[in-house]
């Protein structure tokens, strides 16, 4: 297969003649180099068009078209098996196109870990009915019946008479399908697109389940990849942004005379904007930083750090919901003979992408071209549609690989500031954050507190069982840029921001008879234009919310002098949840007993072990932490993993198991170091030493990955599952080691020293 | 301001008048527009922008390019080729390491320094010396494999 970073010239240099064509005039697309030409009428790009999903070259080779996005995991290579195996032809004849509004459908893009889970079944439709075409049109030419026919490599041929072929290049190579797909109407990720054909059955795959590698991995192995970063227009000039030093603060001035050594260097000011464009992008650095500007005042917006969980905890609900309600939680604690209570509290975080976000925009009079890392580019068009006040077919979005993409990280930004400045210059114009902008401006991940009660009866059983978070929401801007107001340069130019109250209950199967979990939402800090405004970081209130539930059953589990395993289990009756909690305890060789460790704390170097189980999305995932705490510096190693994985049908183990590993580092990373620091007027937190994360010393030693394969169940989410299950785990492996239990993340050095010496 | 400089760059002798106070890798992408190594935080703390200056893996975006006048420049296209790959090329291939892999160059210039001067390193080595490169995919496991199977190969 080959990877998405798919041209014209690309298409004809594979396959001889254009099959893909659209209708954006030529001059925006220099940087792609080849100016479209029409062949052959195309059906509108619509879902309801098979051709807006599978395309068969003159050379037999297939080219799909996915409207969703792989930031690395492999999720291009699943869709390309997927296909491949539908249609009966080799992987390797297949291309997987994502990432360009001109080409594909809006399937939602990166987002939820839906890649395979919504992305992969309209494609499998897809496939399936361009097989069941292509087969119907060979039974004419060939004057046999569909059943007498079978399909190899592209090749249908007469069953018993294998003389008698016609491959899909010769029934349709080049040409369109013409074809209807029955679309539900919706954009995004609930789009589903169906045909007529019934795909294959699990037990007919020969692709999917097979670790098919990466083929882009080698192109960025020899360095010949081209990221975002590397995109160059003809006549692009070179941005940096200007934020101001304290936050929710206007400019006042400019002194353009502060840049006057430094030639050829442009202000731009549009509203409270300030931007410095430059030919060369060394002088637009400079200028940035040399540039004098008057801010307004400042305002004093935050509270300072240690005051951040009082004031989530005194501040007032402005949004509230309960959706799980089961029995009488109220009552049944009052009745119980005991009641277990804790609180826990995790911080802002931010995405710290590996590089700030970088886009390039050529906006014209009627017409715009973005070059985007979004990981959402169908929504990028959409938002820089509205920002310039063109219509959305005039806008063509094209992703190419930016700098590692976990949610709504800095990337919508950086795409509408650069539409914003090239409307200014009337040039094309690339924008690249600096570091400061990229970690202290990116939004965040929302601080927050939780709480949970249990009430146990006197033979310990959990009688009662109640969990309330509260703090910022998770999308005070949304979850995509398709609108300026959910950007910086939008939020700084006069769009008003709407944020959605939006937070998390814990997901899990415990069945406690009476059960209560629900949620509030605070006001966030500063209405616009924050460096702590909040929105979706890899597994948006996962990792937080299930810190704190799978932290609080296991504190419910030694209250009531039980195994954590088993105390689990007792109340798991989801078979397949119970499988995979088993999966995980059994591997790790997990011998029943409960916490602490009685021989944890011997010495300076303790031991422990701890157990968590969440849920995600259909997604079931199961670990155990083994730590080593230093007790003298506090350090916390988490040496080994062992997780359990159930996300029904696997189309790729290898790629699964390097998705997991990867969940699991980055959540160690964000349990054990990161916090997003700052002060009553801005964010502290810059760089890497300011947000530190995980360094390859603090890798485990080992994660042991148990996948369960369920090809009878539809494949579920897999970029995102593990990471929520990996902080309680921790907590839990520090309490088994030393008896202190830790409820604040990160859980620093600093911290496990301060709470050990407290006992 | 503006000096001839002389470099060899991934193999090619190469002039380009720049200032020698522009960073090296300012000077590779802009001036010579090569897109390895990355700009990662202009401060020497990710090593996203890792080349070796005669052989020794330097972050780019501190180093002038007056500093290095003469050197020799290798980046991760430098290391090797499809046809002739470097081991860690090929490890890293086999280990499938990458996800995003804008982190590549730190990663691999470093452990390519590593091997040369230390073939067999221990797990512990290995780590001392990675130490302050920074991957946020979380692929370390992956490149721990990769090394090590690029030291055995």
């Amino acid at each position: 297969m080959n990877h998405a970073s798919f041209t014209r010239r690309d298409v004809l240099k594979a396959g001889g003649a254009l099959v893909v064509s659209f209708m954006m005039p030529g001059p925006v697309d220099t940087a792609l180099g080849q100016t479209p030409t029409t062949i052959g009428s195309r059906p509108p790009l619509t879902p309801d068009e098979l051709d807006s999903w599978v395309a068969v070259l003159p050379d037999g080779s297939v080219t799909a078209f996915f409207g969703k996005m792989d930031m690395g995991q492999g999720v291009d290579t699943a869709i390309g098996q997927i296909v491949a195996d539908e249609l009966d032809v080799a992987f390797d004849r297949v291309q997987v196109v994502m990432g360009d509004t001109a080409f594909t459908c809006n399937q939602g893009g990166a987002s939820g870990s839906t890649g395979i889970q919504n992305g992969g079944v309209t494609l499998r439709y897809a496939a399936a009915e361009a097989r069941r075409l292509l087969v119907e049109r060979a039974a004419q030419r060939l004057a046999v019946p569909v059943e007498k026919l079978t399909v190899q490599d592209g090749v249908v041929s007469v069953i018993g008479d294998a003389r008698r072929t016609a491959s899909y290049g010769e029934l349709i190579g080049g040409g369109h399908f013409h074809h209807k797909l029955d679309w539900n109407q919706k954009y995004g990720n609930p789009l589903l697109a169906k045909g007529q054909a019934a795909p294959k059955k699990p037990s007919d795959y020969t692709i999917v389940g097979k670790s098919i590698p990466q083929k882009i991995v080698t192109e960025k192995v020899y360095g010949t990849l081209r990221y975002v970063t590397d995109v160059k227009v003809d006549g692009m000039l070179h941005a940096r942004i200007i934020r101001p030093p304290a936050a929710g603060c206007g400019p006042v001035a400019v002194d353009e005379s502060s840049i006057a050594g430094i030639p050829g260097v442009r202000i731009v000011r549009e509203k409270e904007l300030v931007a410095v464009v430059a030919e060369h992008e060394w002088d637009a650095v400079r200028a940035a930083t040399t540039l004098k500007v008057t801010w307004a005042p400042p305002r004093m917006p935050f509270p300072t750090m240690e005051k951040l969980y009082d004031h989530i905890r005194e501040a007032k609900a402005i949004g509230r919901q309960v959706p799980i309600e089961r029995g009488d939680a109220a009552a049944a604690l009052k009745a119980a003979s005991r009641v277990v209570e804790a609180d826990y509290e995790w911080p802002f975080q931010s995405h710290a992408s590996m590089g700030p976000a970088c886009a390039v925009a050529d906006v014209r009079a009627d017409q715009a071209t973005v070059w985007t890392g979004s990981q959402k580019p169908h929504y990028g068009r959409d938002g820089v549609a509205k920002l310039l006040g063109l219509p959305r077919e005039r806008v063509r979005a094209i992703w190419v690989p930016g700098p590692g993409s976990y949610g709504r990280n800095d990337a919508g930004d950086a795409a509408m500031d650069a539409a914003l400045l090239s409307r200014r210059v009337g040039q094309p114009v690339r924008v690249q954050y600096m570091r400061n902008d990229s970690t202290g401006w990116d939004p965040k991940g929302p601080a927050g507190v939780y709480r949970g009660r249990a009430g146990l009866d006197a033979q310990g059983n959990v009688v009662a069982y109640e969990f309330f978070g509260k703090g910022f929401t998770r999308q005070d801007v949304a979850t995509n840029e398709s609108d300026p107001k959910d950007t910086l340069a939008g939020q700084l130019t006069g769009f008003a921001p709407k944020p959605t109250l939006i937070f998390q209950v814990p997901a899990e199967a415990y069945d406690f008879p009476n059960k209560r979990c629900g949620w509030e939402c605070i006001a966030p800090l500063l209405d616009r234009a924050s460096p702590l405004r909040t929105g979706h970081l890899r597994d948006p209130l996962g990792p937080e919310t299930h810190f704190a539930s799978e932290s609080f059953i296991d504190e419910v589990a030694h209250a009531a002098g039980a195994d954590p395993v088993a105390f689990r289990l007792k109340y798991v009756r989801d078979p397949r949840h119970a499988a995979v909690i088993k999966a995980a305890a059994e591997r790790a060789r997990w011998s029943p007993r409960p916490s602490p460790n009685p021989r944890g704390g011997q010495g300076n170097l303790m031991v422990g072990r701890g157990f968590s189980y969440t849920e995600r999305n259909g997604t079931i995932v199961a670990a155990v932490a083994e730590v080593e705490v230093d007790r003298r510096s506090g350090r916390v190693w988490a040496k080994k993993f062992t997780v359990a994985h159930d996300c029904g049908l696997i189309i790729n183990p290898k790629g699964l198991e390097l998705t997991i590993e990867g969940n699991v580092v980055m959540a160690v990373s964000r349990t054990l170091f990161e916090e997003v620091a700052f002060d009553h007027d801005q964010v502290l937190s810059v760089d890497w030493t300011s947000y530190p994360i995980l360094e390859i010393q603090d890798a485990p030693e080992q994660i042991d990955i148990v996948l369960i394969n369920r090809p009878e169940k539809a494949a579920t989410g897999a970029g995102e599952p593990a990471t929520r299950t990996v902080p309680a785990a921790i907590a839990n492996a520090i309490f088994d080691a030393t008896g202190v239990r830790i409820r604040r993340v990160p859980i620093t050095p600093a911290r496990v020293r301060a709470a050990l010496a407290r006992v | 301001m503006t000096e001839r400089i002389r470099l060899v760059v991934d193999g090619k002798p190469t002039l380009l008048d720049a200032d020698p106070a522009l960073p090296l890798l300012y000077a590779l992408r802009s001036e010579l527009g090569l897109n390895n190594p990355k700009f990662g935080c202009g401060l020497a703390q990710c090593g996203a922008c890792t080349v070796h200056v005669d052989g020794q893996p330097t972050r780019s975006c501190v180093m002038p390019v007056g500093a290095v006048r003469g050197k020799t420049i290798t980046t991760i296209a430098g290391l090797g080729t499809p046809d002739q790959p470097h081991p860690l090329q090929a490890a890293y291939i086999a280990e499938q390491v990458p996800q995003c892999g804008y982190c590549l160059s730190g990663w691999m210039m470093t452990a390519a320094a590593l091997l040369r001067d230390r073939p067999r390193p221990t797990d512990a080595q290995i780590r001392e010396a990675l130490a302050g490169l920074k991957c946020r995919c979380g692929t370390h496991m992956a490149i721990l494999r990769a090394v090590k199977r690029a030291a055995t190969s």
